[in-house]
Parts: C-alpha cells; sequence; structure tokens
C-alpha cells in the first residue's frame, strides 16, 4: 500500500509540475513574439510529448485548431526525423498544413528535450506567423502553392547551429521578413525553455525517463473521459447546417454517435472540396470536433493523448472537411470554427441543458494589405495585419451568449491602438451592434460594428474570409436566430464575404459582425 | 537611519482587522483592533487611542502616520463607488463591455465575464478622433460635450472618467472636454486617460481611467473625514498613504489618483519583507506570505520587491488570469493563488488531489474546529500529520478536534484513492506545498530569476507550517521567519518610501530617426510632474530620480525594463542602451534575436525619497543546543510512520539556541516546523532563521 500511495502522490504532484512547465513554454513565446495576433491575440499552442509522439501535457492557453492539431503533428515529426537520429541542440520545423495545423501561416517547431545526455520527450509548439508570401492569408487561391512558402520537415537546428539557408529562404518569401524571422526564433526559444524547466522538473525527482508519468497521465485522463461517456444516454444524433462557403452555401452534414466506450462523429455526405482556400485539411476537422466534445462532455480533464483517445472523427475523403494536398486551405478556419456547433447540434437532443445555440463562431478577422509611409519615413513600406474581432456567441442553457466574443477560438481582440500604430488604417467606430443577438428565454450574444477607412492616400486590399453573411446563427428550441453578419462600404457597395477586395482611399468599410442565436421561446 | 526623536505611526486596515503600529525611540508597539467597515476611520482613530496610550503618549507627539487600506479594492468587488459616467471618442461606448473579446476559461461553456463598472446607459462618446501619432483627425466637438451636461446632472452622475483613443499621444482633447465639464459640473470628480494611464492600449487604459473615478468619490470621503478625525484630536504630523506600488504618497495625490491605493495591504506584507532582506544583509529573497485563504510570493532583489504595471482586481473566477478588470498601475508584483489554512482539498475528475481555491473561511472553518465544516482543509491535514498542537492552536481559542479532521480526509481523499487518513493528510500537504512551490518558479521564470539562489522570508500565519517543504521543494537554502510577522504589512509601511511612478507610452526607435530634444523635452516634463507630487510632502528630504525605458524589438507586443543613464539621452547612448536590453533578453528568453530592429515604447520617471533605513539584525551569540520540551508524534509521508518530532517553546528559546530539524517551534500564535533538512537558530533579533544542512 505504501509503495502505491507514495507512486500516486508523486505522479500527481509530477503532473501538475508538468503543466506548469508548458504554461512557462506558452508565456515566453506570447511575450517573445512579433506576429501581432500572437503577441496580443495569443494565438498559438504548446505542449510536451513523450517519445511515442503522445502528447501529455499541453499550455491551458492558445486555440484548440491549434492545440489538437498539434498533437497529431508530432507523430508526423517523429517519422521524419525517427528517435534514434536526433540530437541534442535540434530543431525540426514544418508549415505543411496536411503535417502541421491545416495552413501555412502555422509554423510548429519540435524540439527533442535531452536530460543528462539521454533523450527524454519533446517539446513542440506553434504560431501564426503573419504573412508567408503568396497570395497572403486569405482564401483567394485555387492551389496550396499559391498560398505561400510551404517548408517540408526540415532541421531548422542543427545541434545549436541555424539552418541560415533555410532563415534566408524564410526571409526571401515573406512581406514581412523581420517579423517572420524573429518570430521563428521566438518559438525555438520558447521550447528551449520548456527543456531547461523540464531538466530541472527531472533532477528534482531523481527521474531519467517521463515513460511512468506520461503512462500515468494518459492512464487516468483517458478513463475520466471514459467515466463521462459512460454517464451519456447512448445513441445516434444527426445535424446538419448550411453556411456561406465561397460563391455557393455549402450544407455541412453530421451524424454523432455514443456508444460503449467512445463517442464518435462523422460528416458523410459533406460536400466535396471547393476551389478556394476555405477547405479543411483532417486535422484540423478533427481538432474542433474534439473540442467541442470536450467542451460539452469532459471540460475539467486536461487535454493530452488520453483525453483524446476517446473521440474519434472521420470525413469522407475529398470533401471539403477532408481536403487532401493541394487543395488550397488558407482560411481553413471559417468553417473549422464552426464544428463545435455541428456538434452542439447533434447533442441537443440528449444534453439539452448542456450545449448553447449557434454562435457566430468563425472569427472576423480584419486581414488587410497595402503600403504606407509610416511615420518618419519618406519609403513606402508594405502592412499587412489580421485585426481580430469577434460576433457573438450563442444563448446559453439559463444565460444569455456573450458579445463580441471569440468562440470557440481561444484567441484575444487585436486593441485598435495597437492596430493604428502599425497601418494607416483607422477605425472610426467598434461599438456592440445592439440587438443582433436573437431573442429567446436566453438572448444570443451581439455582434460588433465597424467602420473603418484610411488616413493616406493608397488604397488597401481585404482579403475577407467571413460566414455567416447570408446564413445567420440559428436559434434553438424555439429561440431565434441572430442578425446576420454585413460586410459593405458605408456608401453602399456591397463587398463578398470572401475574397480580395480593394478599398479606395475615400472609401470607408463597414463590418457587421453576426449575432449569436437565442435559446427556447420568448 | 531613522530618525530616532521621531514617533511613526502605521495602520492596515484589513477585511478582518485594523493592524496598527506605532513606532517610537523605545521601541514598537502594536494593536490588532476589529475593522469597522461602515466607517472605517473608526477603526483606525480607536486603534491609534490604544496604541498612543500603551505608549503613553499623545497625538500631537506623533510625527508622521502611514495609512493603508483595502477601502478601494473593495469598493470595486462589492461595487460600492460612485455613480460613474465614462466620455469616450465617438463610435467606442462599449471599449469596456467588448474588453478582450476572449474567455479566461477555453472549455467553460458556462461562463461568465466580471460586469463593467460603467453601465451602458451611462457610458457617452462625443465627436473628436486622435490618430496614433497625436494628430488632430477629427477636432473635439464642444457641443456635443455641452449637451452632455443635462444628460450628466439627470443621471445624477458623482464622478466621471474621459478616456479618448491614443490621449496617451495627445492629450488635449481630454483636457478640453474636463475643463468644460468641471465648469458646468463643479461637484463631479473627474478622472482623465492620459493623467491616470497614459499607455498603449485603450481598454486597458479605459478600464484603469474608469476605476480610478469609480473610487474617487468614496476615497475623498473616506480620507477627508480621517483628516478631519485627526485635527480634532491634535494630529498636526504628516500624514501618507500607501500605494499598492509599495510607496507612499500625501492625501491631494492619493485624491487624485485613488486606484493606486487598490493592494496597498499586499504591498505593505512584501515592503516588510524587503526590509527584513535589507537588515539581514540579503541580495536575493523570496517573500512568502501564507494565511487563511491565499499565499503570496514576491522577489526581492537588492532590496527592493519586484514591479510591474499590470493588476487585475475582481477576478469572477478567483485567481484566474483573465477574469477580472485591468487596471495598468505601478503595483508590486507578486504571484497569488488560493492556498491557505482554510483551503479545501478535494478529488477532480482524475482523482487528483486538489486544494483550493475554496476556502472554509473562519465559518464553518476546517473540519477539526468542530464548527459544521465537513471536508478537508490544509488545516486538517496539519493537524493529522502532527504538526499542530490541538489544545495549543490559536493561544488555545479554538480546541480542535484531530478526529473529525480525520473523518473529512477519509471521506473525500483517502477512501477513493484507497490512502489512509495519515496518507491523505500528506498528500493534501505535499500538494498544497507543491502548488506554491510552483507559484514562485513561475514568477521567478517571469522574471529571469534563478530561485534556489534565494533566502525565503516567510510570515502571515500559516507560512511557518509550511514554508520549510516549500523552501525544500525550491532548493532554497535559508530561510527566516522574522519576528513580527502577524502585523508584517503595517510594519512594512513605517519603511516606505515617499514616491511617485510616471509612465508615458512615446514609441521610439534606437535608429536615425531617435531624436534626442523629443526624448529629453519629454523627460524633463515628466521628472518636473513627478517632484511636483513628491517635494510637496517629502518636505526636506532628498529626493531620487530614477528613469527607465520600456523596450523590446520593433513588432514585439511585450516589453523589457532598462533603467536609463542620468543626464540627457543622446544618440551616443543607442549602442549602449542596446546592448543593456539584449543582456536582458537573452537572461530572460535564452536567445536574442539577430537583425532586429529595437525601440523604446515606454518611458518612466519615478521619483522618491531615501526608504526608512533600520540598523541590521543582530547576529546570533554563540550557538547551543536548546532545551526541547514535549516529544509529539509526526507522521512521516516518504516512509509512511510515525516519528519523535521535539517541541521546542519559541518563548523558552534565547539568542543562539539550536535546534536540528525535524522539530517544532511552537508559540503563541503560530508554529514554526523544521523539517528534517534544515537546522534552526534564534538571531540576536529574535527571528528564526532556518539552514539546509549540508547536503549529504
Amino acid at each position: 500500500m505504501s509503495a502505491h500511495s507514495h507512486k500516486e502522490i508523486d505522479f500527481q504532484i509530477m503532473w501538475n509540475r508538468l503543466i506548469a512547465v508548458v504554461g512557462e513554454q506558452a508565456q515566453v513565446l506570447i511575450r517573445t513574439a512579433f506576429s501581432p495576433i500572437v503577441r496580443e491575440c495569443e494565438d498559438i499552442s504548446a505542449g510536451i510529448f513523450d517519445l511515442k509522439g503522445r502528447m501529455i501535457a499541453q499550455a491551458v492557453t492558445g486555440t484548440p485548431g491549434h492545440v489538437n492539431s498539434m498533437a497529431e503533428s508530432v507523430g508526423h515529426f517523429l517519422r521524419h526525423f525517427p528517435i534514434s537520429t536526433m540530437k541534442e541542440g535540434d530543431a525540426y520545423i514544418t508549415n505543411d498544413p496536411w503535417m502541421g495545423t491545416g495552413h501555412l501561416n502555422d509554423f510548429v517547431i519540435t524540439t527533442p528535450a535531452f536530460h543528462k545526455g539521454r533523450l527524454v520527450g519533446l517539446f513542440s509548439c506553434t504560431s501564426h506567423l503573419m504573412d508567408i508570401g503568396g497570395l497572403g492569408n486569405g482564401p483567394e487561391a485555387t492551389d496550396v502553392f499559391m498560398e505561400g512558402l510551404s517548408i517540408p520537415m526540415l532541421k531548422l537546428i542543427d545541434q545549436g547551429q541555424v539552418n541560415e539557408t533555410l532563415m534566408a529562404m524564410i526571409r526571401a518569401n515573406t512581406r514581412l521578413p523581420v517579423d517572420t524571422e524573429g518570430d521563428t526564433y521566438s518559438l525555438a526559444a520558447c521550447n528551449d525553455v520548456g527543456v531547461r524547466a523540464l531538466c530541472d522538473m527531472m533532477d528534482e525527482f531523481r527521474l531519467d525517463t517521463l515513460d511512468p508519468l506520461a503512462d500515468f497521465i494518459i492512464e487516468r485522463s483517458r478513463q475520466a473521459v471514459l467515466d463521462k461517456i459512460a454517464a451519456l444516454p447512448q445513441g445516434t444524433w444527426s445535424h446538419e447546417m448550411t453556411i456561406d462557403g465561397y460563391n455557393a452555401p455549402l450544407t455541412l452534414k453530421a451524424k454523432l454517435t455514443v456508444s460503449e466506450g467512445r463517442v464518435s462523429v462523422s460528416y458523410d455526405g459533406s460536400p466535396p472540396t471547393v476551389g478556394r482556400g476555405i477547405n479543411v485539411p483532417m486535422a484540423y476537422t478533427r481538432a474542433y470536433t474534439v473540442f467541442g466534445l470536450a467542451c460539452a462532455i469532459s471540460p475539467d480533464v486536461p487535454n493530452n493523448a488520453g483525453s483524446l483517445a476517446p473521440y474519434h472523427v472521420e470525413a469522407p475523403a475529398d470533401s471539403v472537411l477532408n481536403a487532401p494536398r493541394p487543395a488550397p486551405v488558407s482560411s481553413r478556419h471559417v468553417i473549422g470554427q464552426m464544428l463545435p456547433d455541428m456538434v452542439f447540434g447533434c447533442l441537443r437532443t440528449p444534453l439539452p441543458d448542456r450545449v448553447p445555440a449557434e454562435g457566430t463562431s468563425c472569427l472576423w478577422n480584419i486581414a488587410v494589405r497595402g503600403q504606407w509611409f509610416p511615420k518618419g519615413s519618406d519609403t513606402s513600406q508594405t502592412y499587412a495585419l489580421a485585426i481580430t474581432t469577434n460576433g457573438g456567441t450563442g444563448a446559453r442553457p439559463g444565460l444569455n451568449g456573450l458579445s463580441a466574443t471569440a468562440f470557440p477560438s481561444g484567441v484575444h481582440g487585436t486593441p485598435i491602438e495597437i492596430a493604428e500604430i502599425q497601418c494607416p488604417l483607422i477605425f472610426w467606430e467598434k461599438e456592440l451592434r445592439e440587438n443582433s443577438g436573437g431573442l429567446g428565454q436566453t438572448k444570443g450574444g451581439d455582434g460588433q460594428i465597424m467602420r473603418i477607412g484610411t488616413t493616406q492616400k493608397q488604397p488597401f486590399e481585404l482579403l475577407a474570409a467571413f460566414d455567416r453573411v447570408d446564413h445567420p446563427a440559428r436559434g434553438a428550441l424555439g429561440g431565434q436566430d441572430g442578425a446576420a453578419g454585413r460586410v459593405e462600404t458605408a456608401s453602399g457597395r456591397k463587398l463578398a464575404g470572401k475574397g480580395l477586395q480593394v478599398l479606395k482611399p475615400d472609401e470607408v468599410l463597414v463590418l457587421m459582425t453576426p449575432g449569436g442565436g437565442g435559446l427556447g421561446e420568448v | 537611519m531613522v530618525d530616532s526623536t521621531q514617533i511613526r505611526l502605521a495602520a492596515d486596515i484589513g477585511g478582518t482587522f485594523t493592524d496598527v503600529v506605532l513606532q517610537t525611540p523605545q521601541g514598537r508597539l502594536t494593536r490588532k483592533v476589529l475593522t469597522t467597515p461602515s466607517a472605517p476611520e473608526q477603526g483606525v482613530m480607536d486603534g491609534i487611542g490604544l496604541v498612543i496610550q500603551d505608549a503613553g503618549l499623545q497625538f500631537p507627539d506623533v510625527t508622521v502616520f502611514v495609512h493603508g487600506t483595502t477601502l478601494a479594492t473593495n469598493a470595486i468587488i462589492e461595487r460600492r463607488g460612485a455613480r460613474t459616467a465614462l466620455i469616450g471618442t465617438q463610435g467606442f461606448r462599449d471599449i469596456l463591455e467588448i474588453g478582450t473579446e476572449s474567455r479566461f476559461n477555453q472549455y467553460d461553456l458556462m461562463l461568465q465575464k466580471p460586469s463593467p463598472l460603467v453601465p451602458r446607459d451611462l457610458r457617452f462618446t462625443v465627436p473628436e478622433r486622435m490618430d496614433a501619432r497625436g494628430t488632430v483627425q477629427l477636432p473635439l466637438d464642444e457641443q456635443a460635450v455641452q449637451a452632455l451636461v443635462p444628460q450628466l446632472r439627470d443621471a445624477c452622475v458623482e464622478s466621471i472618467a474621459i478616456a479618448f483613443l491614443h490621449a496617451y499621444a495627445n492629450p488635449a482633447h481630454e483636457q478640453r472636454v474636463r475643463a468644460l465639464l468641471q465648469e458646468a459640473l463643479p461637484d463631479v470628480t473627474i478622472s482623465i486617460s492620459s493623467e491616470v494611464c497614459p499607455e498603449i492600449r485603450e481598454y486597458e487604459r479605459t478600464s484603469t481611467t474608469v476605476a480610478n473615478a469609480y473610487v474617487q468619490p468614496l476615497m475623498a470621503g473616506y480620507l477627508g473625514r480621517l483628516r478631519e478625525a485627526l485635527n480634532a484630536k491634535g494630529f498636526q504630523g504628516a500624514l501618507y498613504l500607501v500605494t499598492s506600488g509599495g510607496g507612499l504618497t500625501a492625501l491631494e495625490t492619493a485624491r487624485q489618483f485613488p486606484v493606486r491605493l487598490v493592494e496597498s495591504g499586499p504591498a505593505g506584507g512584501a515592503i516588510f519583507a524587503a526590509q527584513c532582506a535589507e537588515r539581514l544583509g540579503e541580495n536575493r529573497v523570496l517573500s512568502f506570505d501564507m494565511g487563511g485563504t491565499t499565499a503570496k510570493v514576491c522577489l526581492i532583489e537588492d532590496g527592493e520587491p519586484a514591479s510591474s504595471r499590470f493588476f487585475e482586481v475582481d477576478r469572477t473566477a478567483r485567481f484566474m488570469k483573465g477574469s477580472g478588470l485591468p487596471l495598468r498601475i505601478p503595483v508590486i508584483e507578486m504571484v497569488e493563488i488560493g492556498a491557505g489554512g482554510g483551503s479545501i482539498a478535494h478529488l477532480d475528475a482524475m482523482k487528483r488531489v486538489v486544494v483550493g481555491p475554496e476556502s472554509a473561511s473562519s465559518v464553518p472553518g476546517p473540519a477539526c474546529y468542530g464548527l459544521g465544516g465537513k471536508r478537508p482543509a490544509v488545516t486538517d491535514a496539519d493537524v493529522m500529520l502532527g504538526l499542530i498542537r490541538p489544545e495549543n492552536f490559536a493561544g488555545g481559542s479554538i480546541q480542535l478536534q484531530p478526529d473529525r479532521s480525520a473523518e473529512a480526509l477519509l471521506t473525500d481523499i483517502g477512501t477513493p484513492l484507497g490512502l489512509s487518513a495519515e496518507m491523505s493528510a500528506h498528500a493534501v500537504y505535499e500538494i498544497v506545498c507543491e502548488n506554491m512551490a510552483s507559484a514562485a518558479r513561475v514568477h521567478a521564470a517571469e522574471r529571469g530569476a534563478v530561485i534556489g539562489e534565494h533566502t525565503m522570508i516567510a510570515f502571515g500565519g500559516a507560512a511557518p507550517l509550511h514554508a520549510a517543504r516549500v523552501a525544500e521543494k525550491l532548493g532554497i537554502q535559508r530561510l527566516v521567519i522574522p519576528s513580527n510577522a502577524g502585523v508584517g504589512s503595517a510594519v512594512g509601511f513605517l519603511a516606505a518610501p515617499v514616491s511617485f511612478e510616471l509612465v508615458r507610452s512615446f514609441p521610439m526607435r534606437l535608429d536615425d530617426s531617435f531624436s534626442s530634444e523629443e526624448v529629453s523635452a519629454l523627460l524633463d516634463d515628466m521628472t518636473q510632474a513627478a517632484h511636483g507630487l513628491v517635494q510637496d510632502d517629502a518636505r526636506t528630504e532628498t529626493l531620487h530620480t530614477r528613469r527607465s525605458a520600456f523596450m523590446r524589438y520593433v513588432g514585439q507586443g511585450h516589453e523589457i525594463i532598462v533603467t536609463l543613464p542620468e543626464g540627457a539621452i543622446s544618440s551616443d547612448h543607442l549602442s549602449a542602451l542596446r546592448a543593456a536590453f539584449e543582456a536582458e533578453y537573452a537572461r530572460q528568453f535564452a536567445r536574442v534575436i539577430p537583425h532586429a530592429a529595437v525601440e523604446i515604447l515606454n518611458w518612466s520617471v519615478s521619483v522618491s525619497t531615501t526608504p526608512q533605513k533600520y540598523p541590521p539584525f543582530k547576529a546570533a551569540p554563540a550557538l547551543h543546543d536548546a532545551k526541547s520540551g514535549d516529544i509529539r508524534k509526526l507522521f512521516d509521508g516518504a516512509t509512511g510512520t510515525h516519528v519523535d518530532l521535539p517541541v521546542y517553546e519559541r518563548t523558552d528559546m534565547g539568542p543562539g539556541s539550536r535546534i536540528s530539524g525535524p522539530a517544532l517551534i511552537a508559540e503563541k500564535e503560530t508554529t514554526t516546523y523544521v523539517s528534517s533538512r534544515y537546522n534552526a537558530h534564534l538571531d540576536g533579533s529574535g527571528n528564526i532563521i532556518l539552514d539546509m544542512k549540508d547536503a549529504v
């Protein structure tokens, strides 16, 4: 009994410590990042993996799309860089959408952790870089090659030596060379800090391997999720939702089955890939689906290989939710972030008290680009930034939806003053859009109204990737729909919800983000 | 050195008790009285009356009175502040409500955000607009301002916050609106963002300005009444308020910027530790303050507590980052977690032992109080392990019931995990110590400090029982439990300097565009303003000015603070500034970034008097073995057996008394646990010093 007791208590303490270690890793990434969407909005994730590639702890920050797809990504790194070839001081990189987190703008860096000369685990992290060349971070491209620089699985750092050839390639293929290189360094640095903290922990607990601890964490978490699943009614439920798509609506279909020890979601019947970059690679589809399941079923179980294991997701090959290479995928978040609503739609029948009505769900990132003359400079410079904004979330059982709040994404909005210091745009308005949340027993959250112009004489480009413009967030259980989003100019020129559009210097862009759906009859 | 003729008085209003400390040439006297929430000045005056009487003195004898209070914090948490209006830039009525657009808990579908201090119907806007460079893009519409006057009057507004976009870059519009409104509404207090918090990022700046306006009438009223009450008793000395940054400020400045008084109590604790650090001659210190519901840790390097410019008040999910209202003010940076004697332990979905943040408080209290508490608290674990003598708890005022601790521990922890009551207690003790060690580790990591090189100074009711284990986990060689630890905050107040820190956003790159003239003008202006706020009150004391720059690589969002040299900053200094920045950057983040440009975002000027100096603590005379009293049984989790634990009475121990852990040092209010890894002795000033035994 005593040996059992000690192991139990020690493992619990080390588990806590490991979560603190990845928390530190994530903080370093946020504090040192250049990309505003990372440093102001925390669009990142960070985690530690065992030598089998199983995620054992993840920082309690970041975004679900990153987190769960990064969990898969490490398996791909291990295929390309077998354990036996890893050296102390190495770091590996990719931005391959099918081996990373779903689009080229996310760099994933994996670093082997050595303790006293022995490989004991892997740190991985990912963040969203502002520009990676190509057509830019919008859905315009018709294949992935047009979306920018593709970095296959490569060694970024070889036993402490930075791969200068690769760095030069990266710098040469982005509109923002300094920021992009800086962000690459900050990704590598945060893993280094993770390794340092892990070594301290292993010294303190006199460990020479993480394996028993990893088994304990994974088994405990898996069992916790299984217990939650066992408490659910068994059965199969389905849900459909029509969204705007690129230039024609798409009807997503899901079927969710709760059975002994597993929950599976199938997107059978969902439409085929489309010609523009809103397609979703499978890892990203899985990431947001599992996130929706975790919110509804096991919100208090930490994310790791064990807690993810009982959840299964499939989507038909070549569908928009399982897009193959070389489909364009740059704005995969637009559809990906709708998937928790699909999960909630399925679960509304068995669990009406746990799930919200549909919300805005996809981020309303205002991706803009152009030339300007910053203060004190007489040469024109390129700016390219994404200003993160949100609509309302769906009404919740017993609670109204949240106004102007990201869900399911975990990012923060961009401060207007920070956006304006980096580009010539000026926001004339950013306010709550009153009464845009759907009515019901509980109301959907309100969206926002924004009016954006420029202070200079150059036009600017909008890389639109907005949804719920033609198809609003629907109310549920008798609640009313939220207001649809709107994209236009102040003079009434209607703009497309998706695609590259140019605004003249005297035009003012008007964006109204959608309201969330209401819940229950008024 | 302390002016030996001075009679200094300090008072700290806490939630339950008001602590009063009187420092006279003859020594230090302390008093604890109950806080009187409806009229807090009453409790203060009562406490002062008592302690002055104890000393055989009169009010006119007191030269300085230093005062700290949680009134501002409580007013915000309990939403008891003034009826406040917010005036913003047209088109930006909802900055407070839109906030960061994020959820502080990723997986919680039911989370609730804190409600803003100003509801929508009291949020107004006027046409005006500055751009990021401080250029007027839309002139202020003065008629629109005038048109607000009747609305503000009808709404019975008591206080107004004005926060315009980019006002940190050009305050002209805010100043003009204040002038117009002050004339029309002379009884209303007005706060403007360019004075309260002239820093970029509209949400934090607005939130800080609104909080200032919200507590202003209340604090002004309280401070006015206190001053009157003191005057009526014949007090003629100087009155200072303690700020969250650990400095003192005069009444008038406190009235103008009351938001800076939030969190002054914990700041006092950190100053207390800093003062002890100096008297001990320790340069690197970790202060560890553990009470009934929370534990706070703070790093103190070279006698100075770590400082920060960000703080969250009223976190809706206790201690969860992002769930509170952000304040951008100078604060002593500390990490606070829900770990105290009353913190409740339970199992989570993974059957992991979780301690806190929920607390048993004083009612019903831990299970062993026998007052109806059924759930195991940290104190129950301490009792079960044998660390607390049930018959002597809190000076014998509560008779503890160990069998109730055992029952609660078994029911909630032991039975589901297959552990004995003792082993469950061990788990709770270990987890709570790990949580605190972890908080210290994170805090150190954020500051780039090596924790094991620090000396721990532990105070607060529950600290002495847990400090040794936390210190072991952190690899700390020496820890000190000072005397007077119970009223540490108030004692700390006595040592604080009069000071004021100003910070302004003014981006400037370290390249050819660096304008020495603009920077000099800015720094001179700020220095003058800060001097103005300190000078009158500092009387004849010498003032110290410290200037620093908040630097980062161009494009980054977080800054590193670098101290500026004295005199004008010219382009000759740029390479030295870059080198200083990169040295600090590499220390914190492992790698510097080649090719990247460096900029200064914010400039800071801090003006202060010299902190009160106290003589060093007396070293212990020749060490001699202390006389042990009773023997208690301690459950040793590592071996799973009970071991003998000698108990020493602190009152029986003289300077130089030495003991070898494991042992307990008992006194009236608290008990110190000396773990087997440490030796302990009393120094010449009555502090308990624990030194790690030589590594085996």
